[in-house]
């Protein structure tokens, strides 16, 4: 194990963070906010001293990392990246508990949106930009941020890529990891301002439609009103649908629309999968939940809404859904489970895998039919890798024991089945607002704190696939030579 | 720039490694997808999978855009054509490896030009070449040649009973009353670019450059005890064996190989008329000592294996031939042989990245002075390379002294119609010379790189 190595990079991510914690401190200035303002400017502070500690006390000539050394960066630096990022929260005495702010900025770097803050009109401009600005810093990843900026982390920081983005097998567009990152960044920044703009150009206040826009991108969910997306203009909520779901989609075809090469879009398998997925949904939520609407077109728009935030991971809502029918609520469950494509910014299992999931099963099917027949699976044209295929089923299974792991271990509070039920699924998947008591118009402030932190553990589990933020916290990785 | 790399073997990684570091940007293509894999976990490259020959693939590396296709698969018949059809699609520059001797001889330049082949690679044939040049200067670690031999670098170890130890390169000079120039020191690790008070200690490497015939009066009052190789023995019938022995008889040695594959032998034995080849293994001892080991001028282990050839040299030596010399791939194991005592250890890996480096970086500088000649030195950690001036510039014209140099540069020598030249500091540059250049922990792309 290199530990230098990945202090060093943890001391860099955390001066990184002291970096992006300026454009709140430009927001309190704007809106003359001065307690929150010398709130951040301390903030800035401990994180410069602690990461600048942490990179001079470690530098190393000995550079290489393995992928031990990826997936350990990766889950301390969030880890880390939470605990700096939730000092404004303290320090302003907005929220004054250390556990409740640490569970909002979990919640905000894993683009959850699940909130512990009853009243958000109550909170100052400053820290709602921050809480906000943490779902689009996380959605695409800080060590992907990091290495668009620094020339030369290291040989093999495929590693920390991998470990960092979501999806079973990483591709990079570009022959440079730098050059992928800047890539993926930009695309990034650009449907972020063009969703911004959208938003402003249907009335939304700007301050408003900055932090929709970043909640949005970074398939999150934090808003800046108590009922969410509820009392904006039916224009604003179809573009932000749409927005959250173009937002669920793998970056990598954004990049195949900017180098001209639409035949390859039309392979993609798990693009069409995923529109069919929220399709079907929608059609049949918007015939379930009719009646409770005056007419289709309510319907339709409250129907697409959800369901393109849940699909997407992202939690903003246009109704209370706890209202609905249970076919609807459950289907909105399954969605939650699935969550978006591979390379994108949403969380979930990723449709690609639940892809890989049913060709294998029928892969199985025909084996037990014809025992001796061959089978291959493929995948957009594609021959895949049986390793892919088992990572695949592995991945499966230990979602499925850390979901049961965490269900069991939440039910050690005080609420019904339904609750805790939704709430890990919303938790772990990064979506946000679950069902019954978490529901879109309740928060997760009644949990005790023991509950809190396992899920802001869940959520950092949902949001870096589980096996970096294991290995992270394994002893023997540390200890053991 | 962009650049496709077909074949991901042991020479293709070398390759790979060395145009990153450059900072291309490499597309890495091989039929087996683990390796390809195994590349890009290691490598800042991108990988695809496939035939390079296929047109699909081909596309999908985006041969149509790259400004340079490399092809180094095993096969010679598959490098030309998938070279060939990466020109067609419009890949500026293609390089190819062709190994085979029937293809290296005149039938070379007209498949390279009718196939448009900008170059061809052969390593076996390099790597002879660099094994020849060592064999002739037996004191030497390793021997670079600059502007048609005009001028050698020579690059070796001070041993502890070597009479240079303790002594600073001012009275080093004074002492041996020759024309050179010690450019570089490679001291625990740390590569210096000495200046003329630095002391000299055993355990040291030191490039010495200067003209062939000093190097040679030089070496002889250095080490007046070491005799002219003659007598040679080739471990391996290898393609690089075949190169080798054909350039030693040629030059008039007497040359032994053995190997233990007949077919091989007589193969050999039909190209190479005047060499004594033996039919047997050469890691069995009593062949070599009934083959005349310990009267042998120079031992070269050539198996395919390295642990074979490491442990050969070791025999070599104990039976005190006077110059080993051996091939060894990995790097790893290089370095520990080397750490055991082995001093003169090649591989081919080595020599064909030094040469696509320069190629690159010629290829990027095409409008300026081009890199006509680049050999990564120490390890890796310096380089020598030689540039031919050809229109003014800020270096023409005025002493060398009155240039403000870049630190851990050095001009190192000036070949001027033919004649060599050490610099002094009142030399002068001139458009039409050759220039090398020594730099260590620069990136030189053209002359003009190296001032301030």
């Amino acid at each position: 194990m290199n530990r230098k190595m990945v202090l060093s990079t943890i001391g860099k991510i955390l001066i990184l963070e002291a970096i992006l914690m300026l454009l709140p401190v430009i927001t309190c200035i704007i809106y003359s906010e001065f307690g929150p303002l010398v709130a951040f400017l301390k903030s800035i502070a401990i994180a410069i001293l602690l990461g600048g500690g942490l990179v001079a006390l470690n530098r190393t000539k000995h550079q290489v990392i393995y992928a031990k050394e990826g997936f350990a960066i990766v889950g301390l630096a969030w880890i880390m990246l939470s605990v700096i990022g939730c000092l404004p929260f303290v320090l302003s005495g907005e929220i004054p508990s250390f556990i409740d702010a640490f569970f909002e900025t979990v919640s905000g770097f894993t683009t959850t949106g699940a909130s512990v803050v009853t009243n958000v009109e109550e909170l100052s401009h400053g820290i709602l930009f921050w809480r906000s600005f943490t779902h689009w810093v996380g959605g695409m990843g800080v060590l992907v941020f990091i290495m668009a900026l620094i020339p030369k982390l290291s040989d093999r920081a495929i590693h920390i890529m991998r470990a960092e983005m979501p999806g079973p097998v990483v591709d990079k567009v570009l022959p440079r990891i730098k050059s992928t990152a800047k890539t993926l960044y930009l695309i990034y920044v650009v449907l972020t301002a063009v969703l911004t703009l959208f938003l402003i150009a249907g009335g939304m206040p700007v301050f408003e439609s900055i932090l929709h826009a970043f909640g949005t991108a970074g398939t999150g969910g934090f808003g800046v009103k108590s009922n969410s997306f509820a009392g904006y203009s039916p224009y604003l909520q179809w573009v932000t649908a749409i927005g959250m779901l173009c937002f669920g989609i793998n970056f990598n075809i954004y990049f195949l629309i900017l180098i001209k090469k639409i035949k390859s879009v039309f392979k993609s398998q798990e693009l069409f999968v995923y529109l069919g997925i929220v399709l079907l949904s929608v059609a049949s939520i918007a015939l379930n939940i009719l009646p409770q609407y005056s007419n289709f077109n309510d319907a339709l728009r409250h129907a697409g809404f959800q369901v393109a935030s849940v699909i997407s991971t992202t939690g903003y809502v246009t109704t209370d859904f706890n209202l609905w029918p249970t076919f609807s609520k459950v289907i909105l469950l399954t969605l939650m489970v699935i969550g978006g494509c591979a390379g994108s910014t949403a969380g979930g299992l990723k449709v690609s895998r639940v892809v890989l999931l049913f060709k294998n099963i029928i892969k199985e099917f025909k084996k037990l039919l014809h025992p001796h027949s061959v089978n291959i699976i493929k995948s957009d044209g594609k021959q895949l890798n049986t390793s892919v295929i088992h990572g695949v089923s592995a991945y499966f299974a230990i979602y499925f024991f850390c979901f049961v792991g965490l269900f069991i271990l939440i039910s050690l509070d005080k609420y019904s089945i339904e609750t805790n039920l939704s709430a890990v699924a919303a938790c772990f998947n990064n979506i946000g607002p679950g069902l019954a008591d978490v529901g879109p118009t309740s928060s997760y402030a009644g949990y005790s704190v023991f509950s809190k932190l396992l899920l802001s553990f869940a959520m950092l589990l949902g949001r870096l696939e589980i096996f970096p933020l294991l290995i992270a916290v394994s002893p023997s990785v540390w200890f053991k030579k | 720039m962009n650049i496709v790399v077909v074949g991901c073997g042991k020479i293709g990684a070398a390759i790979i490694e060395n145009l990153i570091a450059e900072g291309h940007d490499v597309v890495a293509v091989d039929h087996n997808e683990q390796v390809v894999n195994d590349i890009c976990t290691v490598y800042d490259a991108i990988g695809v999978t496939g035939n390079a020959t296929d047109c699909n693939t081909l596309t999908e590396v985006g041969a149509a855009n790259t400004d340079l296709f490399v092809a180094v698969t095993g096969s010679d018949e598959f490098n030309m054509l998938s070279c060939f059809l990466a020109k067609k699609m419009g890949a500026a520059n293609t390089i190819a490896r062709i190994r085979n001797p029937e293809y290296n001889d005149q039938s070379l330049g007209f498949l390279r030009q009718h196939l448009n082949i900008s170059m061809s690679i052969n390593p076996e044939l390099l790597l002879a070449h660099e094994l020849f040049n060592t064999l002739k200067f037996p004191s030497a670690v390793k021997i670079e040649t600059f502007a048609h031999r005009n001028l050698e670098m020579v690059e070796f170890l001070l041993r502890a009973e070597s009479d240079l130890c303790g002594l600073s390169l001012v009275d080093m000079r004074k002492k041996y009353n020759a024309n050179f120039l010690v450019c570089a020191v490679s001291r625990e690790g740390e590569v210096y670019i000495p200046s003329g008070d630095f002391v000299l200690n055993e355990g040291d490497k030191i490039c010495i450059i200067s003209s062939p015939a000093e190097l040679n009066k030089l070496f002889k009052t250095l080490v007046p005890t070491r005799r002219q190789v003659k007598d040679i023995m080739i471990a391996g019938a290898g393609k690089t064996s075949y190169y080798l022995a054909k350039m030693l008889l040629a030059a008039g040695n007497s040359v032994k190989i053995i190997d233990n594959n007949k077919e091989r032998c007589e193969e050999l034995c039909e190209a190479l008329k005047g060499a004594v080849i033996i039919h047997g293994d050469p890691a069995n001892e009593e062949i070599l000592l009934e083959e005349g080991i310990s009267s042998a001028d120079a031992f070269v282990a050539l198996t395919n294996i390295d642990e074979e050839n490491i442990l050969l040299s070791f025999f070599a030596s104990s039976h005190n031939v006077l110059k080993v010399v051996s091939n060894v791939n990995r790097r790893a194991f290089a370095s520990v042989a080397e750490k055991l005592g082995l001093d003169s250890i090649f591989s081919p890996k080595k020599i064909v990245a030094d040469v696509f480096v320069r190629y690159a970086r010629a290829l990027q500088n095409s409008l300026g002075s081009k890199v006509e000649r680049l050999y990564k030195i120490m390890d890796g950690r310096a380089e020598a390379l030689e540039f031919i001036i050809k229109s003014e510039n800020e270096l023409t014209g005025v002493p060398i002294k009155t240039l403000k140099f870049k630190n851990n540069v050095l001009i190192a020598g000036i070949i001027r119609k033919r004649k060599p030249i050490i610099p002094s500091g009142d030399d002068v540059i001139m458009p039409g010379d050759h220039v090398v250049i020594l730099a260590a922990g620069h990136r030189i792309n053209d002359i003009t790189d190296i001032i301030k």
